[in-house]
């Protein structure tokens, strides 16, 4: 036998038992609890159905927080995405700068979401900040970004690109260059102008890694925490909340547990329902 | 357009024009990291009037009543001990579990398999009220292995994937061989997988030691004595007390990063290889 048994007994109980306890179970409790009035000493006893998820979806906090998570997504695909395969084209063949470009480029997505949100806060400060001093430069008052509720959610977006669109180059990089140089020349040869190639050869070769950068875009966007804490912490008025920071701040710290672990349930239920459509699209153009 | 040029990129633009937007991208990401620098190194009343230029003075004592203190360097510490036994212990419980699934088939080892995956859907934050109960529960409140076992159980989905798809791609006449000529298990994969396994080992190292190092959300919920906060809390409180001094808090922010930016240059390959592995499986 070889030991077939032994290695099975001794190799897989590690792996299974730590996230049957810290992945599993919490999420099957997750549910269990969301039908609950708990605060977490005791045993959940306070039986209230569906009452927090009816409470949830009738706050205007959670409200503005999924249309924030929905804009982070918008903004994601439709100006991080393009903006990210644009200087991979541009720094993805050798040129002399070429690596020290994409270098630069990919220096925020290594930051921790904190330190980049501290730097940001810093840029948007009204007193010291960067933005304050160019507005000032020019003639207009020094805005206060961040305390201002109409204007902190898109300041936010601005960092979001910053950060992230380095990271989603790095992956158009690797596939252009899995991309058959012959293939051009050959479109090239026949006539093919610069645009019929980008849209007849570039962009159908790189389906696989665009449906990849969509859904680490997307995923990435739909749990967005880390960078918004040291901004605004979901203020002003919870104009930058997102469902993530909605549970921190409503479930978390003032310890609801049921009404946290619904909003728990309701970010899995997105998670699934986009991983689920995910697939489809993707088996279906495959 | 005749030249006999080799076509690595779709557009062919004009060089200058190329340089031009490199140029003004590259401005653009590096002017909040380079005035986060300097301003680290002025005084405040400098940074009111001057944020983007050079420091009037360079105040060196910012960076260095950071420096001198036991503060920055009990959080790094702090980090350093929570982001290694998290990166130990995931190759650990991941490779061997990979090991299993790409060599033994028993009944229900693929399902097994899917259930450990199911991991690589889901933010910690989905369930992150539950788990704060069940780490209260077990008494690891307040404890580096409250943050290392969840920050493990979250990130084996990722590290199983990619072992398993690594040990899928070595020879199988090895496996078929050392097992005729009465190597266990056990023992091929002490002295032949792990051997040959090191470029993955390294990538998925890298990629989760980096993730346990930035981690926020689980130690935030997960520690409240200040002297185990890894440095993303640190910071936070540091900020907190001095918020009025951002040249303080920028030399602080510059000081945290700085090791960051060390661990990038070094493990370059393996962090830009395990970022794109990804796109290889598709």
């Amino acid at each position: 036998m070889n030991g077939k048994l032994a290695v099975v007994l001794l190799f897989l109980p590690p792996a299974l038992f730590l996230f049957t306890l810290f992945v599993a179970l919490p999420m099957g409790e997750a549910a269990w609890y969301s039908v609950y009035n708990w605060n977490g000493y005791g045993t959940p006893e306070n039986f209230v159905g569906l009452k927090n998820y009816i409470l949830l979806f009738h706050d205007r906090a959670f409200r503005s927080a999924l249309v924030n998570n929905l804009l982070i997504i918008v903004v994601s695909l439709a100006v991080q995405l393009p903006l990210a395969f644009a200087l991979a084209v541009l720094v993805a063949d050798r040129f002399r700068g070429a690596v020290t470009f994409r270098m630069i480029f990919f220096v925020p997505y290594i930051l921790a979401e904190v330190a980049a949100g501290l730097i940001w806060r810093f840029v948007y400060d009204g007193d010291y900040g960067l933005v304050a001093k160019a507005a000032t430069a020019v003639g207009f008052a020094a805005p206060y970004v961040l305390a201002d509720r109409d204007l902190a959610m898109y300041a936010i977006l601005v960092v979001i690109v910053w950060k992230y669109f380095g990271f989603h180059m790095m992956i158009y990089i690797a596939g252009l260059q899995q991309i058959d140089p012959n293939l051009y020349e050959a479109a090239h040869i026949d006539g093919a102008t610069g645009r019929q190639i980008l849209w007849r050869v570039t962009l159908p070769m790189l389906r696989p890694t665009i449906m990849l950068s969509v859904f680490f875009a997307v995923l990435g966007s739909i749990q967005f925490f880390d960078l918004i804490m040291p901004l605004t912490k979901g203020g002003p008025s919870d104009s930058t909340q997102t469902i993530v920071t909605y549970l921190y701040t409503y479930g978390v710290t003032r310890m609801r547990i049921g009404f946290g672990s619904a909003v728990g349930v309701v970010l899995f239920l997105i998670c699934v329902a986009f991983a689920f459509g995910y697939n489809r699209i993707r088996t279906h153009h495959d | 357009m005749t030249d006999p040029v080799r076509y690595d990129t779709p557009v062919t633009i004009a060089p200058l024009l190329r340089i031009a937007i490199l140029l003004l991208v590259a401005g653009l990401v590096l002017i909040p990291l380079v005035a986060t620098v300097l301003g680290g190194f002025k005084s405040l009343g400098d940074l009111r009037v001057n944020p983007f230029g050079l420091p009037e003075s360079w105040e060196w004592d910012n960076y260095w009543s950071i420096l001198s203190g036991p503060r920055y360097w009990h959080l790094l510490l702090n980090s350093l001990i929570i982001s290694v036994l998290t990166a130990v212990l995931t190759l650990a419980a991941a490779s061997m579990a990979a090991f299993v699934f790409a060599h033994v088939r028993f009944f229900g080892s693929r399902l097994l398999l899917q259930y450990l995956l199911l991991g690589l859907l889901f933010p910690a934050a989905t369930a992150i009220l539950p788990l704060f109960i069940k780490i209260r529960d077990l008494g690891l409140l307040d404890t580096y292995w409250g943050v290392v076992l969840p920050q493990v159980a979250f990130g084996l989905g990722m590290s199983i994937l990619l072992f398993h798809n690594f040990f899928r791609q070595l020879p199988g006449e090895l496996f078929d061989a050392a097992l005729v000529d009465g190597c266990g298990y056990i023992r091929f994969f002490r002295y032949v997988t792990l051997p040959l396994s090191r470029p993955i080992i390294a990538v998925v190292g890298v990629i989760v030691f980096v993730h346990s190092w930035n981690s926020y959300l689980l130690p935030l919920v997960v520690l409240n004595r200040d002297s185990l906060y890894p440095w993303p809390l640190g910071m936070m409180a540091y900020q907190g007390e001095y918020s009025t001094d951002w040249q303080l808090v920028l030399a602080f922010v510059t000081l945290t990063i700085l090791p960051a930016v060390c661990m990038f240059i070094v493990a370059q390959k393996y962090l830009v290889a395990g970022l794109t592995a990804g796109a290889v499986k598709g």
